[in-house]
């Protein structure tokens, strides 16, 4: 790893010390303006790129603010190591300045965290908090680093590698398993493939798009597995779940085979668990065993890397014999999955001068050519962007979908650009969520980070009001937020560029404006104040619910 | 289970239990002979698809070596309880006949409390409970559950001699 992200503070001065007067070669530092910042920098670089994401903060409130980027990475399974300062040694459980038990308060966020009591242990408790963090089922790991240790000298020795003996991830899948699940596909006459985030983490988009050609199998994504699948592939139904495409959602209701991959069939994606995917028998491949029969009882688990596991399903199906006499089995299914995208395309309202939220999304995906890394807020912003821009790649789309935290866009999008600087990078942004990270206009204005922003601005916690509006008698309870600031003032204040669009006619001008403009760009779009994202499958509710319009 | 014996293991497995809203009925811990292990032993309820959750919540955590759940094999078990009874002379007698049957000793007595030790199965202290219960318990504390494989199916710690 090359890049750490942080904020310097009392417990850490020592480490901050070290790193500009003797390593200042080895590693490139952001000093974001916010620990939390720090974290989801370092989650959105570890997304683009697949390499762990490292930061560095202090005791007490510094490692405090982290938490919540800890949770979101968490939750979506991404490898982030974060180091916090602590009080030296003898002051520990002492209530001393800036002392806060940071192990105990993210032990549940965390998919491991370490104290380090002696510098003799430092050296290999480094090595394993990496180890932890990148492989298996990746997560985020805590290492706190009491000041007197930090201070202590040691002969340094870095394992070259080092066994974990009570850590062992399964990667090679059941053989029987595999020809079994190779039995069912072959057998199947209304197949559907579901991935998920995990196809993206394995590296498996290239093996899961020969299977699928293969036996000419569809494939809806969850949000995390955007970009896993070509969005414009003919064989892509969309991504699928609350807010999925109709297609999508009925041909996971009506399939006799869902083979799902490296996904964790949430409750966003399910609904109603005795409802969901009723007529079909399921394989389930995942890495962590603890997703498999957690929801939903299935027909074939397998525990394995998904990468693995596809490259033998495909060699199973090619032992077994498949060939394009099997794929005309599948002209019906194929025919009716047609008519259910032409029944209900993703569509709004074309005609008005008033700014759609969705015609920006589908306007950025124009002008950029899809070849943008897009990292979004949460909420409608979030659900827009993933509809109406369509992913080819994966590691292109950065969202938090497991906590779903806003304010985690603008600084992932910091982590990309700082990852990738000469990539296109975009954050599609509520006018709520964008403020949560505001403060990270300094860091991409004192790094000259060309991050652009597009604030799809309603004055409204606008999935909240969505809500409100359907099923709470459109009490719109705190969820108006009509008010400053000034985002084009703002982005200025900063030293940033503000551009603002009002009227339809005004969107496109100002997309290509800002993305010709070097360096970062904030983009306040004024739309549409009451307008819902739709497909909408409540929640809790099962297909037959689905809301259309 | 099997857990290594550094400081936290226990609050995490706690935590795991409580963050998930799953059932610790009892917990007994402590070192094995490899003093970097612990042997952990847990009483919890659940459904079967609960118990299979539980199982690989526990597995996954790093410091988790070993699990295995002994519901449906053949295992040993025992439980230790100290029980203070109200027992003033007249009801003492009905007390220690009682103890005497279930082979527990007397550890404490005073002029109106007598203090019992009884170790064995689950059933056999649940049994004497009961017994005594309608006698006046004032006091019960009870160690929880350990458990042990029958020799064949036990685990060990990985790679020593234990």
């Amino acid at each position: 790893m090359d890049t750490i992200f942080g904020y310097p503070g009392g417990a850490v001065i020592d480490i901050f010390d070290a790193l500009v007067t003797k390593f200042q070669r080895d590693f490139n530092f952001i000093l974001v303006r916010h620990e939390q910042a720090a974290v989801h920098a370092a989650d959105g670089y570890a997304r683009a790129t697949g390499k762990p994401g490292v930061c560095l903060v202090t005791s007490g409130p510094g490692g405090t603010n982290t938490v919540t980027g800890l949770a979101t990475a968490y939750m979506d399974s991404i490898p982030v190591v974060v180091f916090t300062g602590q009080v030296p040694t003898p002051l520990i459980g002492n209530d001393a300045f800036q002392e806060a038990d940071i192990v105990g308060i993210t032990r549940p966020c965390t998919k491991h965290n370490y104290l380090v009591s002696h510098v003799n242990e430092l050296a290999r408790t480094v090595k394993e908090a990496f180890i932890i963090a990148g492989t298996g089922r990746p997560g985020p790991v805590l290492v706190d680093l009491p000041k007197d240790v930090a201070q202590a000298k040691a002969n340094f020795e870095y394992p070259r590698s080092v066994d974990i003996p009570t850590y062992k991830p399964t990667l090679k899948p059941h053989i029987p398993s595999i020809k079994r699940a190779a039995d069912l596909i072959a057998q199947a006459r209304r197949p559907v493939i579901y991935a998920g985030g995990g196809v993206i983490t394995s590296g498996a988009h290239r093996e899961l798009k020969t299977l699928a050609e293969m036996v000419g199998s569809p494939v809806t994504m969850t949000l995390m597995g955007l970009g896993c699948f070509p969005g414009t592939h003919p064989l892509s139904l969309g991504m699928l779940g609350m807010h999925g495409t109709y297609r999508a959602n009925m041909a996971v209701d009506n399939c006799d085979l869902l083979l799902a991959i490296g996904a964790r069939f949430d409750d966003r994606v399910t609904g109603k668990v005795e409802d969901f995917a009723k007529g079909a028998k399921i394989v389930h491949v995942d890495i962590d065993p603890t997703s498999i029969q957690k929801n939903i009882k299935v027909e074939v688990p397998i525990v394995a890397d998904a990468r693995q596991a596809l490259a033998k399903l495909i060699e199973a199906l090619n032992k077994r014999g498949y060939e394009a006499a099997d794929r005309e089995k599948l002209k019906q299914w194929h025919a009716t999955l047609t008519v259910w995208r032409n029944e209900q395309r993703l569509r709004f309202d074309r005609t008005t001068e008033i700014i759609k939220p969705q015609y920006v999304v589908e306007k950025l995906y124009e002008l950029t050519e899809g070849n943008a890394i897009i990292t979004t807020e949460v909420g409608q912003n979030q659900m827009w962007a993933a509809q109406y821009y369509l992913f080819d790649r994966p590691r292109t789309f950065l969202s938090s979908g497991g906590l779903g935290t806003m304010g985690y866009g603008f600084p992932a999008a910091i982590g990309a650009q700082v990852a990738f600087p000469d990539k296109l990078v975009i954050d599609i942004a509520g006018d709520g969520s964008i403020q949560m990270n505001i403060q990270e206009l300094a860091t991409v204005a004192t790094y000259e980070l060309p991050v652009k922003i597009a604030i799809l601005n309603n004055g409204y916690l606008g999935m909240v009001r969505q809500w409100q509006e359907r099923f709470y008698d459109r009490v719109y309870a705190h969820t108006d937020i009509m008010a400053p600031p000034d985002f084009v003032k703002l982005a200025e204040a900063y030293g940033a560029v503000g551009l603002r669009a009002r009227t339809a006619r005004e969107v496109e001008p100002v997309i290509r404006q800002g993305l010709e403009t070097k360096g970062p760009v904030v983009m306040d779009f004024i739309v549409e104040r009451e307008e819902g994202v739709y497909p909408m499958v409540p929640a809790g509710g099962s297909v037959k619910d689905i809301i259309l319009v | 289970m099997l857990v290594e014996n550094k400081p936290g293991v226990l609050a995490r497995i706690a935590g795991m239990f409580s963050g998930r809203a799953f059932n610790i009925h009892s917990l007994a811990v402590a070192p094995t002979l490899d003093t970097n292990y612990s042997r952990m032993t847990i009483v919890t309820h659940g459904s079967e698809q609960i118990m299979e959750q539980i199982v690989k919540q526990l597995r996954k955590l790093i410091n988790v070596a070993k699990v295995q759940d002994l519901t449906a094999g053949d295992y040993v078990d025992r439980e230790m309880i100290l029980i203070r009874m109200r027992a003033a002379a007249a009801k003492r007698a009905e007390v220690l006949r009682i103890t005497d049957i279930f082979r527990g000793k007397v550890v404490d007595v005073s002029h109106d409390t007598i203090t019992l030790e009884v170790s064995g199965t689950e059933s056999k202290v649940e049994a004497i409970i009961e017994l005594l219960s309608p006698l006046g318990i004032t006091e019960l504390i009870r160690t929880g559950t350990v458990a042990i494989p029958r020799a064949k199916k036990t685990i060990k710690s990985p790679g020593s001699y234990e």
